[in-house]
């Protein structure tokens, strides 16, 4: 097992893309844990409230004082970006993880029992697959207030779909393999060859797809900021600090750039962490995509 | 395959009373007078009643399997109560939002299928050369960068610094030819009517303003299916009735196009229903973004005002319409591919 553990890492540093992306996600984490030295916060309790100097609409260019300026309400954009970061790494990593934990439970269940639970568990994600990502999450979001917590909330009850299924159709796959049929000779029960045989061996899909996710539910959780539905005002979410720019996008009539940093700075930190996610996600499905094994 | 056609219609019922019991779950979050709105049908109701009458007239305070009973009973009557945000009943505003929507949808699907499978297939077959790896990198950039983004960002180059293409669904000069008596309304689309109309003036207009929602809609979706088709067009470049097609000599035109790419549409198509669901998404934040007065902006602006009624409404539309289209997909599926049929 360890011996071949190497093979894929091996593998995955002959990846280019894929190293690109685990440097930036590694910055990423620098950030996050040093986001309290970075940019001290000015309430000790509330980390994640972004200071703002003054109520004025109008952005400010970049200056000593605000190293990217400030957006629409005088919020500073460097310090919102430098708290996203942290913002970002729990949304994504507590989504992913809980929705990929309930997603194994359930396809794990369905492909394990069968028959007419398998159906009913398989058309009720059916069911949760007809609405919409972002549309049900607002709507969740709507009723429940807005709130990184209740985001999170919305999030994870319309993630755990894509998870089931995969699981479902692996396990299914590799039930019928020699192996597991050796298994059961032997006389190993029906549980024990679920989770010591089958699961270890049918997991690394959904270990892809979790990664190739981490992004993707940053981008939506910062879109239902952007919709005005998502965290709370002033809390530090690139998705906030995008949607307090987003007035300004157009400048001013003969200086079209003159508030280019209030979208510029956000866009590239949202867009560089899911990128990066993306590019270990693309790397690792090529190493570990049993289809793919052999094309050279 | 008629046989598996009816097999699937008969699960249509059931997905979509899920769906119905699901917003309904979702609607037991809010409180009997929250969930008054949705029964509501214009503002002058509300005038010289008691909330609480209200709340006892549609029995809010019932049993919950009674309420939702009546619930259905509504849907099925088309009364879905009405829209803050719009103004109007939610019936009303449909209609007349789903036009606009339903252009920008129509200009979207084009590229996203076309470009994500002819793409996608060329990679495929220039597996690991220059093609494949300049393939690789824009299509995991479009997937990394959030519509919104892109949108903002194209909005900031294109309209801001270069004045090319103006956010709106149409510019005022067009607008008020499309107003004057000549110009006959067919279809609500404004570029349909314009060809209907043989009025080309109004047609390079909508032209003009379709260009960046529709890039800024259709490049996630394209990324995504480009890189499905890739995969799964390695795949069957791999099998052996490819070099069986291969070794009898057939030209790598007709191997390429009619041995291999046909097999491997199978999996794109599947994920073709996930398409359309993302497409949904991307609509709200598009027309957000470049002021298309349509469905997904409607929603949008419902969410920030609380308007219940449109939100539940909205979320029921997209439900069936994603049902319908992955009904859709299956039967095309099982036309594909045979095996599909006999399950």
């Amino acid at each position: 097992m360890k011996k071949k553990r190497f093979v894929t890492l091996r593998k995955f540093i002959r990846n280019p893309l894929g190293v690109i992306g685990m440097l930036i996600l590694i910055f990423f984490i620098v950030i996050a844990a040093l986001a309290p030295t970075l940019a001290p916060p000015q309430w000790e309790n509330e980390p994640y409230r972004i200071p703002r100097s003054g109520f004025s609409p109008t952005p400010k260019p970049p200056d000593e004082e605000h190293p990217f300026g400030t957006t629409e309400g005088q919020y500073d954009i460097y310090y919102g970006i430098i708290w996203g970061t942290r913002t970002a790494w729990t949304v994504s990593l507590i989504v992913v993880g809980v929705s990929a934990a309930i997603g194994l439970v359930i396809g794990s269940v369905s492909a394990f029992y069968g028959g007419i639970v398998d159906e009913v568990i398989m058309r009720i994600t059916d069911i949760f697959y007809a609405f919409p990502f972002l549309v049900g999450a607002m709507v969740i979001t709507t009723i429940l207030g807005r709130g990184l917590d209740k985001v999170m909330y919305a999030l994870i009850a319309l993630g755990w779909m894509g998870y089931a299924r995969l699981i479902r159709s692996d396990i299914i796959r590799i039930r019928e393999l020699e192996y597991v049929q050796a298994a059961r000779a032997a006389g190993a029960g029906g549980l024990r060859i679920l989770v010591r045989h089958i699961i270890p061996n049918a997991i690394w899909p959904v270990v892809v797809q979790a990664s190739m996710n981490m992004g993707s539910i940053v981008i939506t959780a910062a879109a239902l900021s952007f919709l005005g539905v998502g965290a709370n005002m002033g809390y530090a979410d690139w998705g906030q600090l995008i949607s307090y720019g987003r007035n300004y996008i157009i400048g001013l009539s003969g200086n079209p750039l003159a508030y280019w940093y209030v979208v510029i700075y956000p866009s590239i930190a949202i867009t560089l962490f899911c990128l990066s996610w993306n590019l270990v996600g693309d790397a690792m499905r090529d190493i570990l995509d049993p289809r793919l094994r052999g094309t050279q | 395959m008629l046989s598996y056609i009816i097999r699937r219609l008969l699960m249509l019922p059931i997905v979509v009373f899920g769906c119905i019991l699901l917003v309904y779950i979702v609607m037991q979050f809010m409180t009997p007078y929250q969930r008054v709105s949705v029964f509501i049908s214009s503002p002058n109701e509300l005038k010289n009643t008691d909330i609480d009458e209200l709340v006892e007239e549609y029995g809010l305070n019932d049993p919950a399997w009674v309420q939702f009973g009546r619930w259905v009973a509504t849907i099925f009557k088309g009364e879905f109560g009405y829209s803050q945000a719009a103004q109007r009943t939610v019936t009303n505003a449909f209609a007349r939002f789903i036009p606009v929507s339903a252009e920008l949808a129509l200009w979207s699907v084009v590229p996203v299928i076309l470009g994500g499978i002819l793409l996608g297939s060329a990679s495929a077959v220039r597996h690991n050369k220059l093609f494949d790896h300049v393939m690789r990198v824009v299509a995991i950039i479009g997937w990394s960068l959030p519509t919104f983004v892109a949108g903002l960002l194209g909005l900031f180059v294109f309209y801001g610094i270069l004045e090319w293409f103006p956010p709106g669904q149409i510019g005022i000069e067009a607008s008020a030819v499309m107003r004057s008596a000549e110009f006959i309304s067919y279809t609500g689309l404004i570029t349909i009517d314009a060809v209907l109309n043989w009025n080309w003036f109004v047609f390079l207009d909508a032209l003009r303003h379709l260009v960046l929602p529709v890039f800024v809609l259709s490049f996630v979706s394209w990324a995504m299916l480009l890189r499905i088709m890739r995969t799964s067009m390695l795949e069957v470049l791999r099998q052996d009735y490819i070099t069986t097609a291969r070794s009898k000599g057939l030209k790598e035109k007709v191997v390429i196009k009619k041995h291999a790419r046909r097999n491997a549409l199978i999996p794109p198509l599947t994920v073709a229903g996930l398409t359309i669901a993302f497409m949904f998404s991307g609509m709200v934040i598009t027309e957000t973004i470049f002021d298309w007065h349509g469905v997904g902006r409607w929603a949008a602006r419902a969410a920030q005002t609380f308007d219940m009624p449109a939100l539940l409404a909205f979320m029921l539309f997209n439900g069936s319409l994603i049902v319908v289209a992955n009904l859709i997909v299956d039967i095309m599926y099982a036309q594909l591919d045979p095996r599909v049929r006999l399950q």
